[in-house]
């Protein structure tokens, strides 16, 4: 007797794992066009409804309010238009010195906190585990409501010889005046720095054929500065220094780094370094030892070990963690809001929003810069990462 | 079972319910199924609203949306009070996160326009001035050259401010902050030189003050500045009930109605007080609501003259004088329509 | 002439590397800029120090139950923190039910503690774990909502303090993790539509900033719904979170995702696992596992966020404490009412990470380098 042969049944179409994918795209797709759908249908009915004006030309109306701080001219009659250029220049004025100094700090402090001396090390891990466990929203306030609030007035200021003032109006410094003249002194500079590439070009090809070094960070120095200090005496000095005078109520004249921008800079600044060199630690920690041994067999000092042996290897295990940093930073300049500072969210997206009742058009402007900023952001990164990868052979 | 038909079935549901949603109700039922009012009001400003250490309100504007809750439930008790920044208030009163903005709102065109709202009326007549140290010595605005000025963003104040010191050839820095609280702080500090707002708040905010008396209010006031309760446009009837329930306090003060005595007023012969109370006529069907609504709003509530005093005028630490917001038969603007 | 031995002069004995000159020579004073950077760091910590602890505790004033009792004379001013403790705490949380939140607390360390007794099996820790996932949010929403059960009901608009703070930090990580986890499968899903769709949920959260999510659910959320339609606040912020952490979440789980190699799936299908149960029972064990200090770090993120919803008006823990350093009563205390909320977030910050760190250790079954 033999067995009756099975035949496979055929599997109903709905298990076929190729139908089901394809099934479940056209679900999961077709919900999202109709919830956005949804989205959008409710709104433009609630709008026409509650007949709130709608579109992009309130941009070119009258903002007719002032902003403390601004980078390009800007007074009252400016357009709203010109108000988001003013705030989005706050924003990424505050976001770049904060990337800046949080680098700069950050990675003083990492290394520190490998330092063999054991003070500046528990010193190093103090200041990381005090400033990344606390809201960054908390520091801000505590910069700003407590701690330079203790300034003197502006008649009371602390004087650097008459030139610099810090009062609780902002610190005060003298102002550049450019006379005509000084765009010499500018080529100079210019000169300087395309001489400076070819030198370095040079003596890494030397030291590539001959082993010979060649001094090129002092040369590279001396070319950078005296070059403009030279043309700069040439041309007799065509730079005088406008110096902040008390008038009135204030100071008036010099360039001014007003509080809010001073807790907030000082704020993102603290909180973003403190994670920057728990990742500079890792990175370091990441490189084997072994390196280490291998070039102080070789002969190399330990400053040089660091700089041209360690770093450069950490860098790689360092970069993309140090990317999503600055990304944080930046958007979390946006808590300027809270003191007071123009930025983005504070200046567009807080007052122009208000007074133009345009909440949808304002909002999403302010999400698309930053949307933009934040992808821009990891393609710089991306792209610099791409460089110091390792290239496996 | 056919996966596409249940597909088919799902995309149609969902898009019915895209399309079947511009008809839905209006703000009054919603309201009333609801049970209560969502109220926005100031995040701290003592004399109009204040949180005391319970999170109980109390204030001028409070008490207006008490008293709208008054007419609509008969319980002034049934109202939810959101405390909003200046520049979230007009959004939140846009989107239907609240129902009732009072939140010393000046009237202006734009807004009763293109921002697609409805004032109410005006509960308070106020104008804008400039809150100052003793110290700095300056006795009226046109003395505030070069000053530091604290303002809060997103008011008509800060459009206000720069009006005035562009008229007057001045020149000024301004500090704009989103909560009055931090305007006060910062003046103490001596961040700005002035504060500016509406002159009620300056009174609110000096008694927030460490050394209230260090600070004078200055005489000149540069703005008009009409506050009063808002609600979104395209509900006439709500509409209707916030602006009478205003109409009707201002008319009880007139009619010397008081929450005290209201009940002995039901027997008064004036056939204005007759009808105000509910007594005579159906005034509560011409609004949809309890026919002595009118009668509840003043009995738990009060009438116009004794939310001021209770507040902001005498019976408060604020003092404010009546002035401008006196009867237009004392010789203020206060003025409602008859109860016709 | 007889020439006598002379014995060579004795060398010094060896530097001590043992005992507190040994460990002192070896850790502060081992080169020339140590020694220098030593001396800096001890100068500054006897600037800083001496003060602080002064304010902090011998100058400080501890006692009494008003503003008098805290006179100016350059000491912290405690007595405002116990003051407003209560409020601190609770926010404005109705005086006779605050039982009600501790019961809840109660219940909830009661019935976590076996999780964190390493002698408690496994297994009987995962099923624990799951239940308390499950159950416990239930109770807590009952015990503090109220409205059943006799219990008077307190809105949402009352709840304040550390009480919201913890509310919204533990809702926001129950809910950001599952979430998280479907966004990362769905980011390395097979099907392109799906993975388009989650690549593009992540990075918009991701690249917007927490303040505009909180506002734009605050305020401007009802102009997309149907008229009419609106729920409590509260929810709201938490959806706003909830939404934005779980973009993060789903990064550091797609990193976990990622490190699991490719013959763990090959097998599970050569076994006739399908798709979920490849994921659940194969690779997310393996993978969260690898993840857990990510996850964590995203939770001590979370937390810290918590503080945002300030700018929208719920009276966290620390919109409380700054709201109670503007009372007219108890002005120019603001340093105070910095100091101990930042040191609350503090305790909870840190002693999180310290928990991640130990797990990581404990959990490292592999090769550690």
């Amino acid at each position: 007797m033999t067995e009756p042969i099975s035949t496979p049944v055929k599997p109903p179409i709905w298990n076929n794992p190729q139908v089901r994918a394809i099934m479940f795209q056209i679900i999961a797709l077709v919900a999202t066009v109709t919830f956005g759908l949804y989205i959008f249908q409710n709104t433009q009915a609630n709008l026409r409804q509650l007949g709130i004006a709608s579109g992009f030309d309130f941009l070119s109306s009258h903002s007719g309010f002032g902003i403390v701080q601004s980078l390009i001219p800007y007074s009252e009659s400016s357009s709203y238009g010109r108000v988001f250029w003013v705030a989005l220049l706050n924003t990424l004025l505050v976001s770049v010195l904060g990337v800046l100094f949080a680098t700069l700090i950050g990675f003083i402090v990492g290394i520190a906190r490998l330092s063999k001396n054991w003070l500046i090390s528990r010193l190093a891990l103090v200041y990381i585990e005090a400033f990344r466990n606390i809201p960054l929203l908390l520091q801000i306030f505590f910069w700003y409501f407590a701690v330079l609030r203790a300034m003197p007035a502006p008649r009371q200021s602390f004087s650097l010889g008459e030139a610099a003032f810090l009062n609780i109006r902002g610190l005060y410094l003298p102002a550049p005046q450019f006379q005509p003249g000084f765009g010499g002194v500018l080529a100079a500079f210019g000169i300087a720095v395309v001489l400076v590439i070819f030198l370095s070009r040079w003596a890494h090809q030397r030291q590539m054929a001959t082993g010979q070094q060649f001094p090129t960070l002092r040369a590279a120095l001396a070319l950078l500065l005296g070059l403009p200090l030279l043309i700069f005496w040439l041309a007799g000095s065509p730079l005088t220094w406008q110096y902040p005078e008390l008038q009135g109520f204030n100071f008036r004249g010099g360039w001014v780094v007003i509080p809010e921008m001073a807790s907030l800079l000082l704020a993102i600044t603290l909180y973003t370094a403190a994670f920057i060199a728990e990742i500079v630690r890792a990175g370091i920690q990441a490189v084997s030892h072994g390196q280490t041994e291998a070039s102080f067999s070789l002969g190399i000092n330990s400053s040089k070990t660091l700089r041209l042996i360690i770093l450069p290897q950490a860098l790689r295990v360092i970069i993309p963690p140090l990317t999503n940093q600055y990304l944080n930073l930046t958007k979390n300049s946006s808590l300027a809001a809270a003191i007071g500072y123009p930025d983005l969210v504070s200046a567009f997206a807080g007052t122009v929003l208000n007074q133009t009742g345009q909440a949808i058009e304002c909002i999403a402007i302010t999400m698309a810069v930053y949307l933009t900023i934040s992808l821009l952001i990891s393609l710089l990164m991306n792209l610099y990462n791409r460089q110091v990868a390792l290239v496996e052979r | 079972m056919n996966p596409f038909k249940t597909l088919t079935a799902a995309a149609t549901v969902l898009l019915l319910t895209a399309t079947g949603v511009a008809q839905a109700g209006a703000a009054l039922n919603a309201i009333k199924e609801r049970g209560f009012i969502k109220c926005g009001v100031s995040d701290g400003l003592p004399g109009f609203s204040y949180a005391d250490e319970k999170g109980n309100y109390n204030g001028i504007d409070v008490d207006v949306c008490r008293a709208v809750a008054a007419a609509v439930f008969g319980d002034a008790t049934k109202v939810k009070f959101t405390p909003l920044t200046a520049k979230e208030r007009l959004t939140a009163l846009q989107s239907g996160e609240i129902d009732v903005l009072s939140r010393n709102t000046t009237w202006t065109s734009s807004r009763d326009s293109a921002q697609g709202m409805n004032f109410t009326g005006i509960t308070y007549y106020d104008g804008q001035g400039f809150l100052v140290n003793k110290k700095l010595g300056v006795k009226n605005a046109k003395g505030l050259d070069g000053a530091t000025v604290c303002v809060q963003a997103g008011t008509t104040t800060e459009l206000n401010l720069s009006d005035y010191f562009r008229a007057n050839k001045m020149k000024y820095t301004p500090i704009s902050y989103d909560k009055s609280d931090e305007s006060a702080k910062s003046l103490e500090a001596g961040r700005c030189d002035v504060l500016t707002s509406d002159q009620s708040q300056l009174y609110a905010q000096r008694i927030k003050l460490a050394k209230p008396d260090d600070y004078i209010v200055l005489p000149d006031v540069i703005s008009k500045e009409p506050l009063g309760p808002v609600v979104r446009h395209g509900d006439d009837d709500w509409y209707d009930i916030v602006k009478w329930t205003l109409f009707v306090m201002v008319n009880a003060e007139e009619l010397g109605i008081t929450s005290k005595n209201v009940e002995e007023m039901k027997k008064s012969t004036n056939p204005d007080v007759k009808r105000l109370l509910g007594v005579e006529g159906d005034k509560g069907k011409d609004f949809g609501l309890a026919n002595d609504w009118m009668a509840v709003v003043i009995k738990q509530v009060g009438n116009y003259g004794e939310i001021f005093e209770r507040n902001v005028g005498k019976g408060s630490p604020l003092k404010i004088e009546r002035g401008l917001n006196a009867l237009w038969n004392q010789g203020g603007l206060q003025y409602a329509p008859p109860m016709r | 002439m007889a020439e006598s031995h002379t014995p060579h002069p004795d060398l010094p004995p060896p530097v001590s590397t043992i005992g507190v000159p040994g460990w002192l020579r070896r850790n502060l004073f081992s080169s020339p800029l140590n020694i220098a950077l030593t001396i800096l760091a001890a100068y500054l910590l006897y600037i800083a120090i001496p003060p602080l602890l002064r304010w902090v505790f011998w100058d400080a004033h501890w006692r009494g139950d008003s503003r008098a009792d805290c006179p100016a004379d350059g000491g912290a001013c405690w007595v405002f923190i116990r003051v407003h403790f209560e409020q601190f705490m609770y926010g404005f949380y109705p005086d006779e039910q605050r039982w009600r939140v501790k019961t809840a607390l109660a219940v909830l360390i009661l019935s976590a503690a076996p999780l964190f007794i390493r002698s408690v099996p496994g297994k009987i820790k995962m099923r624990l774990g799951l239940g308390l996932l499950a159950v416990y949010p239930v109770i807590a929403f009952v015990l503090f909502k109220g409205g059943v059960l006799g219990l008077p009901a307190v809105d949402t608009s009352k709840w304040g303090g550390l009480l919201l703070t913890l509310v919204i930090a533990g809702v926001g990580m129950t809910a950001a993790l599952p979430l998280g986890v479907l966004l990362a499968l769905g980011r390395r899903s097979q099907l392109p539509a799906i993975q388009t769709l989650c690549v593009t949920f992540i990075e918009f959260w991701r690249g917007v900033p927490l303040i505009t999510v909180l506002f734009m659910s605050s305020v401007m959320l009802p102009l997309f719904l149907p008229a009419g339609v609106s729920f409590d606040k509260l929810l709201r912020a938490l959806i706003g979170i909830t939404l934005f952490q779980a973009a993060y979440m789903a990064e550091v789980v797609r990193g976990g995702l990622q490190a699991i190699p490719k013959g763990q799936i090959e097998a599970a299908a050569a076994l006739g696992l399908g798709y979920w149960k490849t994921m659940g029972l194969i690779v997310l064990p393996q993978a969260l596992k690898l993840v857990i200090p990510g996850i964590v770090n995203t939770f001590i993120a979370l937390f810290k966020d918590t503080s945002l919803v300030l700018i929208i008006g719920l009276f966290d823990l620390m919109n409380i404490v700054h709201n109670a350093t503007t009372n007219p009563d108890w002005l120019g205390f603001s340093t105070e009412g910095y100091v101990f909320t930042a040191t609350v977030y503090w305790l909870f910050c840190f002693s999180m990470s310290r928990y991640s760190q130990s797990l990581e250790k404990r959990l490292h079954t592999g090769h550690k380098r």
